[in-house]
């Protein structure tokens, strides 16, 4: 028997009820947070036992708004990205009842941050080629390897990643989806500096590393397909956030503008109003691609909502740095830390024009990003490959 | 937020336009027509009138199809994307909105009216100076678009607007660079005009005529993005389609990225016009500033991608690069509406 989703009425009456047995004031973060999971108000898109009600995803915010007015604890959503925005969605759709048991709640709650072991060294855009090896052994599987630029791995719990379990066939089908026990005895994890100073990413050394099979995402040599939904899904998440008007980097350079009039030139002026009407425009763009999701016909526009991100992220930091002219050749500090959250926003100008550099490489570069759009959208005829029918064993390296 | 999709009815009032303008305006017949003194083609825009989409935002009681502006934006996506020259834009959007805003819509029973500005005015600019003496009107307005239709002509003169019968104005027609549309100089010696509005009619007829605008520049660079793509898939050098090379590639799929911005941006303008919404003046000029450029970024990657082929008279592209271009110059160019923004967003020039 299915009953109808809830409608924005009934979950409102339901959040009000919830708060008013769980005092936000007097219940322990952790305690509160699990009991907002388990009364399905967590994530309500998602079914009902996996702490969502099976409602529409645009009943969220209303959701969100009600609990930050009410001052509950968040769940810190800048401290596990990648666990919120990419592994929950994968889990949902390829993992087992056992699985989405284990890891749903404890990621969404914070508790469990993720990472992603997906980028090699040898493999990058190129994420088919990757060459980390995981060999069957009676009822698991033996992990070797090197993955490279891995962000939060030195807080993650758990990682998303895909290995090579069939080094003979061509590479798009020799690989496998698995969890990975961040704890478990082989992993090693050493920060990489970037060129910010800090460093968000690390590299990561996999070395007889035991993975139990029922950890396994999806069937074996399907790692591809099941990687390609994280993609896909990593993409909305780093371009497609609901924003207000001059929310984001924009506010961040529209409110110097207003408080610091010194800084104002003509030139200034002209670059801000172009990239003011540019991310309005990305803006309303989002909001009219949740509408079409919304009303259950997805766009293809969201394919794009990263490479209008990535660019106006870079534009708009880089014209912070120049409007502040004399400060903008300062820097808040180069000393190598390991933050524990990822805010595009945050720190100084200076850190902000850098780390927007990395916004048209990570999650897909602009170059793929475009390649994507131009075969997929617009149905353009395929690159020159001459990797495709190749035994991945037998490919140039 | 507007709804920013489209509706059912929206969706059949699209298929009986495409199939008008297809059967009516095909691009042999709209090249052959710049080439004639006709100030426009006759058998689309009869179709047009015929169908009741000339007076979508009309109320009924005024003989009108009681629609919005949210409608009347798919037409004009429509005659964006057939070129179509035909004189909505200075009738069904800048005379009749002209006629509401100053509560004259019963001027409509008369035939088409058009507002008599030049084309490059935005909302807010200056217009031309015409006197008022008593009831009678004397000065020259230039560039007018779509003038030749006009049974009435709206004349801002004096901080107010008149109405003046279309035979009372002396019409010079002048060569255009987008033939699609044509300009005419209007001279008045003494017209005898009738007061109508104020000079706010004048300035909420040009935002709206500013958000319309950018549907016709959305479609018109819609049409050249698919012209272009088809292009892309069918021509061969070096042994593969054009297509798989990069260098091109990656343009048309910025263009189609900057494409469906453009209808998110468009959409929201129509909505906050059919509404009037507090945040009209905004989306209007947003949608001016954003769609301006992309329609003559389509068009002339439509004439670059194209090669030799696309530089030449018979092939379509020159047509939408001509209207994209004018279009961008018309009701205020992307730095005029970048400038009203500024403004109205309180981020104040140096
Ligand atoms: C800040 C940051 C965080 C990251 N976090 C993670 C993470 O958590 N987990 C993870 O797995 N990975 C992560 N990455 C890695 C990221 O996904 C890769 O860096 C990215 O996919 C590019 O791969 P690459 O670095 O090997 O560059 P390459 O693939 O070697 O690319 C080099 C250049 O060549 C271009 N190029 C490559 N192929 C083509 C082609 N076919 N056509 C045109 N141009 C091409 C690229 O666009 C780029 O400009 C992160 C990266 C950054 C910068």
């Amino acid at each position: 028997m299915s009953t109808a989703p809830p409608d924005a009425a009934e979950i409102e009456r339901r959040v009000a009820a919830f708060l008013a047995a769980h005092d936000p004031a007097a219940v322990p973060p952790r305690e509160f947070l699990r009991a907002r999971y388990d009364a399905g108000l967590a994530w309500v898109h998602y079914p009902e036992g996996r702490g969502g009600l099976g409602a529409a995803r645009a009943a969220q915010p209303a959701v969100d708004r009600a609990f930050a007015r009410a001052g509950a604890p968040g769940n810190h959503p800048e401290r596990n990205g990648i666990g919120l925005g990419m592994a929950a969605p994968t889990l949902l759709s390829h993992g087992t009842p056992e699985q989405l048991d284990r890891f749903l709640r404890p990621l969404w709650t914070g508790e469990e941050v993720w990472c992603q072991l997906f980028s090699e060294p040898g493999a990058g855009s190129d994420l088919a080629a990757l060459g980390t090896r995981a060999v069957r052994d009676g009822d698991g599987w033996v992990v070797d390897g090197q993955k490279v630029w891995t962000s939060m791995a030195h807080e993650a719990r758990w990682a998303i990643l895909v290995a090579r379990t069939d080094p003979a066939v061509p590479k798009h089908r020799g690989m496998t989806y698995f969890v990975c026990d961040m704890h478990a005895p082989g992993v090693d994890v050493r920060p990489l500096r970037q060129l910010t100073g800090e460093a968000e990413f690390n590299e990561v050394f996999l070395t007889g590393v035991r993975i139990p099979d029922t950890d396994r995402l999806g069937a074996v040599g399907d790692g591809w397909r099941v990687a390609t939904a994280t993609l896909m899904n990593e993409r909305v998440a780093i371009g497609g956030q609901a924003a207000p008007r001059e929310g984001g980097m924009l506010g961040v350079v529209t409110r110097l503008w207003r408080e610091r009039p010194e800084v104002r030139t003509a030139a200034g002026h002209d670059a801000l109003m172009r990239l003011w009407v540019e991310a309005e425009a990305a803006r309303l763009t989002g909001e009219r691609l949740r509408q079409r999701l919304a009303a259950g016909d997805p766009g293809p526009e969201g394919s794009a909502a990263k490479l209008a991100f990535a660019r106006l992220n870079q534009e708009l930091s880089g014209l912070e740095l120049e409007l502040l002219g004399e400060d903008g050749l300062r820097y808040d500090d180069w000393t190598m830390r390991r933050p524990t959250e990822v805010d595009f926003t945050r720190r100084s100008p200076g850190y902000r024009y850098l780390r927007a550099k990395g916004n048209s490489i990570e999650g897909g570069t602009s170059e793929i990003l475009r390649t994507i759009v131009a075969e997929r959208v617009l149905g353009l005829p395929g690159e020159i490959r001459t990797d495709k029918d190749v035994p991945w064993k037998d490919l140039p390296k | 937020m507007s709804d920013l999709l489209y509706g059912e009815i929206e969706d059949d009032l699209r298929a009986g336009v495409r199939s008008l303008l297809d059967d009516t305006c095909g691009w042999a017949d709209v090249l052959a027509g710049t080439e004639t003194d006709a100030p426009h083609a006759a058998a689309p825009w009869d179709g047009l009138v015929a169908m009741g989409v000339t007076a979508l935002p009309v109320p009924e009681d005024a003989g009108g199809a009681g629609a919005s502006w949210r409608e009347t934006s798919v037409v004009m996506e429509e005659l964006g994307r057939a070129v179509a020259p035909v004189p909505f834009l200075g009738a069904a959007v800048l005379g009749t909105a002209a006629l509401l805003a100053a509560g004259a819509a019963d001027v409509l029973a008369d035939g088409p009216a058009v507002l008599a500005v030049p084309l490059s005015t935005a909302p807010g600019d200056p217009v031309p100076d015409v006197r008022a003496d008593g009831g009678a009107l004397t000065g020259v307005v230039t560039s007018v678009a779509d003038a030749a239709v006009a049974r009435t002509l709206l004349v801002p003169a004096d901080g107010a607007l008149y109405a003046v019968d279309g035979s009372a104005a002396r019409i010079t027609h002048v060569t255009s660079l987008d033939m699609t549309r044509r300009l005419a100089d209007v001279a008045l010696d003494g017209a005898p005009a009738r007061r109508i509005g104020g000079a706010d009619a004048v300035t909420a007829a040009l935002t709206t005529g500013a958000a319309l605008l950018a549907a016709e520049q959305l479609g018109l660079a819609e049409r050249c993005l698919e012209l272009t793509i088809a292009h892309l898939k069918t021509r061969y050098q070096f042994g593969r389609p054009i297509g798989s090379y990069q260098a091109l590639k990656h343009r048309v799929a910025d263009l189609w990225a900057a494409v469906s911005q453009a209808r998110a941006v468009v959409r929201y303008a129509a909505g906050c016009v059919a509404s009037g919404d507090a945040d009209t003046a905004v989306a209007a000029a947003l949608a001016q500033a954003h769609c301006s450029g992309i329609a003559v970024r389509a068009a002339e990657e439509c004439v670059q991608m194209h090669g030799g082929i696309g530089f030449t008279w018979e092939h379509p592209a020159h047509l939408y690069l001509k209207r994209a271009k004018s279009d961008a110059i018309a009701l205020g160019t992307a730095g005029r509406h970048r400038a009203a923004l500024a403004e109205l967003a309180d981020l104040p020039p140096v």
